[in-house]
């Protein structure tokens, strides 16, 4: 116990100093398993964050429009790989991930169990989603494990052009003709709030966020980081003539900060606890595509070890 | 799951010649030349990179943390490796 609280103690010293943790460093359990849990969340988020887009890359209005959509729900795999790689190094196998997934047992961001009915949505995912996203994510680039941050610097590089092409996808509707301004606003008004439930509970109901930010795994709480993405993003709709769904938003001169109302924390409980619009739906879709796949899987196994099999034939032959 | 018995690999990038390969990350495959095929699609999407090593982890014996001390802090006491040590007339030039 002794010997357990000063390897405790001094680990804490080493965060504060800003070092980073590597794999292979002695860390408290609390913290891996904090860790395991966050990258997997992340790492699901950005898997599962792909069918709400894909839903329209066979619908997308041009060709332009479908290459980019494609290249960006691309990216979101990539996404997920570098952050399952970096759960990994943590000792937690692939496998278990995904089970944990599919079970039920782990969770993804909740903003994805809200259905994407409209091409305007591809829009204001880029813009809100992404953007949310990223708020969180130049955040965690300094978070103290290391392959977490560098999964995080490599992520936040791409995250900027997914942001960007969604907000032009919404000046285009929003400068467009009244039907599509209206198909803009109509979006924003079904993606605003879940894009700020996107930060997680408010600070006084987030016990874990104190264990976290001493750690430096998050360095700004939840309501900081809500509060950066609101100011960021009103000026945003305000260029496109679109209004936020939010009658007690207005800025606070003495505080230099924009105040908005009171987010419906019953909702966000309750797609996270399963009963949002599409949380079946997208388990079920995980589901299907990882058993459809298994097939894939196994002939790859196969082929991989015939390949090896004929190598050792041939060197033994020679 | 079938899927258990594809292994992991680290993944290095030379991002141009002249450059060293330099670790990115890591994927699982069934055999090398589909970690090189996945490692082209996920790490090098934005010209990251002109090569790709994949090398399977297992294979990689790495320095435990533990033995930092005994194994790098030698090198701390011998200051005479570094040029700063020798005190040199600034009238002699070019040194
Ligand atoms: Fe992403
Ligand atoms: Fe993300
Ligand atoms: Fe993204």
């Amino acid at each position: 116990m002794g010997t357990n609280v000063s390897l405790e103690d001094k680990f804490q010293a080493y965060v504060d100093a800003e070092n980073k943790v590597e794999p292979k460093d002695w860390m408290p359990e609390k913290y891996r398993k904090t860790l395991i849990r966050q990258i997997s969340q992340h790492a699901h988020s950005e898997i599962i964050g792909m069918q709400p887009e894909a839903n329209w890359i066979t619908r997308a209005p041009s060709l332009r429009a479908k290459l980019i959509l494609l290249a960006k729900v691309q990216d979101e795999a990539g996404h997920g790989l570098y952050l399952y790689s970096a759960a990994e190094t943590l000792g937690e196998p692939r496998e278990k991930m995904i089970a944990d997934l599919q079970s039920g047992k782990a969770k993804y961001s909740s903003i994805f169990n809200y259905p994407t009915p409209s091409w305007a949505d591809m829009g204001t995912i880029g813009w809100l989603v992404d953007g949310a996203a990223i708020q969180n994510q130049v955040m965690l680039t300094r978070t103290s494990y290391g392959p977490y941050a560098r999964a995080m610097v490599k992520i936040c590089k791409e995250e900027s052009f997914h942001q960007r092409q969604g907000y032009e996808v919404v000046m285009k509707l929003a400068q467009g003709t009244p039907e599509q301004k209206a198909m803009a606003q109509e979006s924003l008004n079904r993606w605003w709030w879940p894009s700020l439930m996107m930060f997680g509970p408010s600070d006084d109901n987030s016990p874990n966020s104190e264990q976290s930010m001493k750690w430096k795994i998050k360095r700004k709480s939840n309501d900081t980081l809500r509060q950066e993405f609101v100011d960021k993003t009103v000026p945003q709709a305000e260029y496109l003539g679109l209004t936020i769904p939010d009658p007690d938003l207005k800025w606070n001169e003495e505080r230099g900060h924009y105040d908005f109302g009171e987010i419906n924390w019953a909702e966000f409980y309750d797609v996270i606890k399963g009963n949002g619009p599409c949380n079946k739906e997208r388990i079920a879709h995980h589901v299907k595509a990882h058993e459809e796949g298994a097939w894939v899987r196994e002939a790859a196994n196969a082929y991989a070890k015939k390949q090896a099999a004929r190598k050792e034939g041939d060197a033994s032959a020679a | 799951m079938s899927e258990s018995n594809w292994k992991l690999w680290e993944v290095f990038l030379r991002s141009k010649n002249g450059l060293s390969h330099k670790h990115v990350g890591s994927l699982h495959a069934a055999d090398a030349d589909m970690a090189i095929k996945n490692a082209r699609d996920v790490y090098t999407r934005r010209s990251e990179g002109i090569s790709i090593w994949v090398v399977p982890s297992e294979e990689i014996t790495a320095s435990s943390p533990d033995e930092k001390d005994p194994l790098f802090t030698p090198s701390d006491d011998k200051v005479y490796r570094h040029p700063t040590f020798y005190d040199i007339p600034d009238d002699v030039e070019h040194m």
